[in-house]
């Protein structure tokens, strides 16, 4: 067996080789590049724009505006494509915008032989603009008389509404004695930061077609939009991805590459490159969407709910992308998580004149999970019951099952998560020494619970496809559409392949780079679905290739195809064990018969109709420093329940990535914009701030494995899982350490300065604090009790 | 009219002597990757800020991008390609880069691999925290540094040992 | 690519200064991580430069016969940190060229253009200015001494005459015999950052470690240039070694600065850290010099 064991990776040796090949390493030496002029106000109409003077400088080919492209607005967002028009993204925005809509929008491009060529015809582009009045908060752009943003689709800024109702709100919250903690919970703008940049290049072949080589997660998605943008029939467009350096959910949609594609039609299908720039990347890529929510809870007073409420307004940015499917996938956690009888709730994704929100890991569950496990600990510190005890007792029950997706918790997942993470950290003792602190510097630790849902099913179809090839060796090419990102599928894929057939994780080439020509469709990498969905259709294929192997070991070994099996690349016979022969003989055998050679082949597609929970903990052990409003993590555990574990080493290099992203959520980022201008301010890696390694504290991790029954491998979810729960752990340990619940991220340094400031406890910094008490921040939660 | 100007140099790549004429606006990066095919040799940001350009310039480590190519000439350059031996044998840093699961993407891999080169020939031993200091010119958003801090420390402490110096 | 017009490469002082004279327009360039990325901005595109790279001649630290401290402007962080003479004699400077940016930003930037740059978060200039540095330039008529705070004119403005270039930093043996010192760089992660504020305290205390003979401290980000705060420095002269100098000196310190809003950081906060670093530093100061507390 291959599954559950810590292969090292099939791409380690060319990546720590630098052979690994990335988009820029496989452009074409004789490529032109290209820069994109980016409007300088954050609302209005392109006038004019005198490209003149750009059109003659030396090495410039060709500059290319918003009145050029075609009139065509086309959809981003990388959803699989849906043949009910009710059902279809948003198509919003054109390849260049006249109507620029954020500051940054893309209102030019000039094509030239070298970048500097390109740098300054963009500097001698002169625009003229009519600016409109700009709205940067989606609360405001909500309401009625802000300025429009899609004029030309809607009337309003709400790009979409959706609620949710359970039992009756309005009642219930009418029982005496009820307790109710309500609280303002906010979430800012981050950015995925990988470390390389989006990059695509784009050529013409074979007459017209286009060929684009891209840094994408979603090849086969790319295809679609890119002819889409183009008017074109899909099969025009060839999308090539090869190994990217991180993605995220930034390339889960279609970037550059229509844009990209285009170009190329421009010079005659001469190679075009659009490499972007890191600013580029921070503004004019996707964001992650910030969140504004308010939840209200009415608690009994033996600590059941009542009844809850939550409203959340999602802010969209400049163009629709992933839109609402975001904030409504963060909505329904909610009801979920701590179940309860009356529940309510509302979420409004809004455009705004800023940057384009779009997927990025997690997709709305960091966002939630931080509204609702600081709105938890809002209830426990105001009922002064256990936070450990309030979780046990009041999140998701074993057996809960949701009508909609069909998902059920199977096992005591949070309780086993809990139980590791609380015994790994050292949590009860820790929790109680830090319960009287005095001094400038303290200590405290906290939790937070995370929910998960595996896949898109049933929102969208789920959908892989595979093809395997046999070699005259008995080795086989695997080839899914499913993308190698960084997450390591092509290792697991290799295991699974590997196992369904009998075969060596050796004997498994992974064809890791997708090629819209040749590999057959996956919907690529996003969600935390491939190695859930792809095992599906791996399973299925490798059963038939399986099939075929015995079919003709049969004809070769005159022994019936049920008693014989493959292991480790020999054909077996079950009833003595026998080997008979090797795989690779039956290959080569096969290929070369002169009466009914064979290639061995394989091919399926697998339609997905079931999803699967993922849930865990984040246990974080904080330090606070007063005086210096500064907050450091020094210890922080993770613990997944994500089912079988394919391959338990890189699964653990997952979570450690997934609680670094969040530690960055938690602490140190967010992506400002000039409230005068909604100019985006901090665009670069030195002012948006990553944690570096020296703000990383040691990770731990642990899983607890309960195999899911749904996938044919037991797995579940846990590419973006991790990522989900450190910040609200992070806040609540801070809340224990000084007694400052801070509603807003990242707790950054002038975050703690304002709250601490709000909640006077500079001065009162060398009493002895008792437990956590409310009300000290004018953000926390507020509480009142029914008459 | 840009008046081109360009500049003969000859340096050290790898542990062999070449000479190239460069265009003076070029950096060193580009000209890696566009001379000598050096792809281990990439570009996150530009300005200095990500690492992953990150090569050894007479055994120090330098952000490539934000270095000119001129400057090159005479020096002792080294890239992730200067590793592997011409048995294609990779070295002990690279292995446990792979060992430790300490790759992801692989984008920040090179650049992370030169700096830990660079403080392993140091023949010092480093904590934890200042091996973190050490690399702390190098981003990374995929692995959450753990694993890289472990290769790294596995990889000091096999030479360390080799050297007749006791692990910690 | 960089979009620089011409570079003129020199091998020596000599030929900076003629290229200082002949290209007037020309800017300097010497490790380029603040030149570089201004042209790369845009800011500086179409730029011609004076490249200082190859001078090995300014680069090294060294003691002269007077006990002057002699660091050459071309010598790297890492460079002046790995010194012997630093680590000796002013180890705070040191300390503070090791907090600069990452490892590798180390060894390219310049103390030099770290202090020729003239912004107020230099990490080195706080410390340079709390140790009464003083600024060597070379130009056709030869050397020109001018102590730091009169370097520094403005943001971004230094007493650079167009046919000069920095060629060295000194220090004073009287600046530094006796003294201890601690730099603080508050940013807002533990590297690749630029110092949301900077402190750099040096004391030198009384025979028996009792008294503050004298203090010296200089702010990074309290205003446009790196600012010396005197009112800190007058609470500290001849006092005790004891919490109430160090709330007095913190107090001082508070009266002198002047940092601003912006999007960076509010100056209420800057003043609220600015005011705890005087505290801390000045009390790291005073344990290095085995200070006995009152
Ligand atoms: C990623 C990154 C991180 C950084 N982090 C920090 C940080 O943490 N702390 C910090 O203080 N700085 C930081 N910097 C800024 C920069 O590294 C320093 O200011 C460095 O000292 C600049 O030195 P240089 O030799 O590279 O300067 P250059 O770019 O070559 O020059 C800087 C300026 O000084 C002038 N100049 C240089 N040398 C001379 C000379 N000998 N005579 C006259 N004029 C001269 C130049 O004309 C120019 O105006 C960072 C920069 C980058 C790119
Ligand atoms: S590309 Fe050189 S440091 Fe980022
Ligand atoms: S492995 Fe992806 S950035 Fe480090």
């Amino acid at each position: 067996m291959e599954v559950g064991k810590s292969f090292k990776r099939v791409d380690a040796f060319d990546k720590v080789t630098g052979r690994a090949k990335y988009a820029d390493d496989l452009c074409p030496k004789n490529a032109y590049v290209s820069r994109i002029l980016h409007s300088t106000i954050a609302h209005g109409r392109v006038i004019r724009i005198d490209t003149a003077e750009a059109a003659q400088i030396d090495g410039v080919v060709k500059v290319l505006t918003c009145f050029d492209v075609p009139d065509r607005p086309f959809p981003t967002a990388g959803h699989p494509w849906n043949t009910d028009p009710g059902h279809q993204d948003v198509a919003d925005r054109k390849l260049l915008n006249e109507h620029v809509r954020y500051y940054g929008d893309d209102i030019a491009v000039v094509i030239a032989e070298d970048t500097v060529a390109a740098d300054r015809a963009i500097r001698a582009l002169t625009v003229e603009y009519e600016a409109y009045p700009f709205v940067l908060d989606p609360i405001e752009s909500a309401k009625e008389g802000a300025p429009l943003i899609h004029g030309e689709r809607q009337n309003n800024n709400i790009l979409a509404h959706s609620s949710l109702r359970i039992g009756n709100y309005a009642e219930a919250i009418k029982e005496p004695g009820l307790i109710k903690v309500e609280g303002w919970y906010h979430t800012p703008t981050v950015q995925h930061s990988h470390i390389e940049n989006h990059i695509c290049f784009a050529y013409q072949e074979q007459g017209q077609r286009v060929t684009v080589c891209s840094s994408t997660q979603i090849p086969h998605i790319v295809r679609r939009v890119t002819a889409q943008a183009l008017g074109w029939p899909w099969g025009k467009v060839r999308i090539i991805k090869p190994y990217i350096g991180g993605g995220f959910g930034n390339k889960q949609d279609a970037l550059y590459e229509p844009l990209c594609a285009w170009l190329t039609t421009q010079v005659g299908g001469h190679p075009v490159k659009l490499d972007v720039s890191r600013e580029e990347t921070f503004v004019n890529n996707r964001v992650r969407h910030a969140m504004h929510a308010h939840i209200t809870s009415w608690m009994r007073p033996d600590g059941t709910f009542a009844a809850r409420k939550l409203e959340v307004w999602s802010d969209q940015g400049a163009y629709a992308s992933h839109g609402h499917s975001v904030a409504a996938k963060g909505m329904g956690a909610f009801p979920q998580l701590y179940p309860c009888d009356n529940v309510e709730t509302d979420a409004w994704t809004v455009y705004t004149n800023k940057p384009t929100g779009g997927a990025m890991r997690g997709y709305g569950i960091p966002q939630a999970m931080f509204q609702n496990e600081s709105h938890i600990e809002d209830i426990v510190t105001a009922l002064n019951l256990d936070p450990i005890a309030f979780r046990r007792k009041n999140s998701m029950p074993v057996g809960y099952f949701d009508s909609f997706s069909k998902n059920e918790l199977y096992e005591d997942s949070f309780n086993q998560c809990l139980d590791k993470a609380i015994e790994k950290i050292d949590y009860d003792r820790k929790r109680a020494r830090y319960r009287h602190q005095t001094g400038p510097v303290r200590r405290g630790i906290g939790a937070a619970l995370f929910w998960y849902n595996t896949a898109v099913w049933p929102i969208s179809i789920e959908t892989s496809s595979c093809r395997m090839i046999m070699n005259q060796d008995g080795s086989i090419q695997l080839i899914t559409g499913e993308t190698e990102i960084g997450q390591g599928c092509d290792t697991v894929f290799a295991q699974m392949a590997a196992d369904t057939i009998g075969l060596r994780l050796e004997d498994v080439h992974v064809f890791t780079m997708q090629d819209t020509d040749v590999t057959p469709y996956g919907s690529g990498a996003y969600a935390s679905r491939q190695t859930y969905i792809g095992g599906f259709s791996i399973r299925q294929t490798g059963q038939l290739l399986k099939e075929k192997i015995l079919k003709h070991a049969h004809t070769l070994t005159r022994m019936p195809a049920d008693l014989l099996d493959i292991i480790d690349g020999t054909i077996v016979r079950k009833s003595d064990n026998r080997a008979l022969m090797t795989v690779g003989e039956l290959a080569t055998r096969t290929l070369y018969d002169m009466e009914r050679s064979e290639h061995l082949a394989a091919e399926s597609t697998y339609a997905v109709k079931s999803n699967a929970y993922s849930f865990g903990v984040t246990i974080a052990e904080v330090e606070v420093d007063i005086p210096l409003c500064q907050a450091k993590v020094l210890n922080m555990v993770n613990v997944h329940d994500c089912g079988t574990l394919i391959n338990p080493q890189l699964a653990e290099a997952q979570v450690h990535g997934g609680m670094s992203m969040a530690l960055g959520f938690g602490l140190y980022e967010e992506l400002l914009a000039d409230p005068k201008t909604g100019r985006i301010l901090n665009d670069n890696l030195l002012d948006y701030k990553l944690p570096t390694t020296m703000d990383h504290p040691d990770l731990l991790v642990d899983f607890v494995e309960n195999a899911e029954p749904t996938s044919p491998f037991g797995t579940k979810a846990l590419g973006e899982p991790p990522t989900c729960s450190p910040a609200p752990a992070i806040r609540n340990a801070i809340l224990q350490a000084t007694g400052v619940a801070i509603n807003t991220l990242p707790l950054n340094p002038h975050r703690l300065f304002e709250e601490f400031t709000k909640a006077g406890i500079f001065r009162t910094e060398q009493e002895v604090i008792s437990p956590p008490s409310p009300g000290r921040s004018a953000e926390i939660s507020r509480v009142t009790i029914n008459a | 009219m840009i008046e081109k100007q360009y500049k003969q140099i000859t340096f050290t790549l790898n542990g062999k002597q070449v000479s190239t004429s460069v265009d003076v606006r070029e950096s060193l990066a580009d000209m890696l990757r566009r001379e000598f095919g050096l792809t281990s040799v990439k570009k996150g940001c530009e300005v200095g800020e990500c690492g992953a350009c990150t090569v050894l310039i007479n055994g120090d480590v330098f952000a490539s991008c934000i270095f000119l190519a001129i400057w090159a000439d005479g020096k002792d350059v080294m890239t992730v390609e200067g590793l592997v031996d011409t048995d294609g044998h990779i070295a002990d840093i690279q292995q446990a880069f792979i060992d430790e699961a300490a790759v992801q993407c692989g984008f920040c891999t090179p650049g992370f691999i030169m700096s830990a080169e660079r403080l392993l020939r140091t023949g010092k031993r480093y904590t934890r925290d200042e091996l973190r200091k050490e690399l702390s010119g190098n981003m990374c958003r995929c692995t959450g540094y753990h694993n890289i801090i472990n290769a790294v420390e596995k990889a000091m402490n096999a030479r360390l040992e080799a050297a007749g110096k006791q692990p910690v | 690519m960089y979009d620089i017009n011409h570079i003129y490469e020199a091998n020596s002082v000599e030929e900076a200064i003629q290229r200082r004279i002949e290209q007037p327009q020309a800017l300097i360039i010497s490790g380029g991580s603040d030149i570089l990325i201004g042209i790369r901005a845009g800011k500086l595109a179409g730029c011609d430069l004076i490249s200082l790279y190859m001078i090995d001649e300014l680069r090294g630290v060294s003691l002269d016969e007077d006990g002057t401290i002699r660091i050459g402007s071309l010598t790297s962080f890492a460079s002046v940190t790995k010194s012997p003479v630093i680590q000796k004699y002013v180890n705070v400077l040191g300390e503070a060229a090791d907090k600069v940016g990452g490892p590798q930003i180390r060894n390219i930037g310049t103390i030099g253009g770290n202090t020729c740059n003239g912004v107020t978060s230099a990490d080195t200039a706080s410390t340079l200015m709390a140790y009464d540095a003083i600024i060597e330039l070379t130009g056709a008529e030869g050397k020109r001494l001018v102590p730091i705070e009169k370097f520094y004119l403005g943001a971004k403005k230094t007493d650079i005459r167009a046919d000069e270039i920095q060629t060295a930093v000194l220090i004073r043996p009287e600046s530094y015999r006796g003294y201890h010192g601690y730099y603080y760089k508050y940013a807002m992660r533990s590297a690749m950052d630029i110092a949301t504020s900077g402190c750099s305290v040096n004391v030198r205390l009384s025979e028996d470690k009792k008294r503050i003979e004298d203090a010296r401290i200089c702010y990074g980000v309290a205003g446009p240039i790196p600012l010396r705060t005197r009112s800190a420095e007058q609470a500290a002269y001849g006092q005790p070694v004891s919490r109430d100098t160090v709330e007095a000196f913190a107090a001082g310190a508070l009266k002198d600065v002047n940092p601003r809003t912006s999007w960076r950081a509010t100056k209420e906060f800057r003043i609220q850290i600015q005011g705890e670093l005087a505290r801390r530093c000045l009390t790291e100061a005073i344990n290095r010099a085995g200070g006995i507390w009152a």
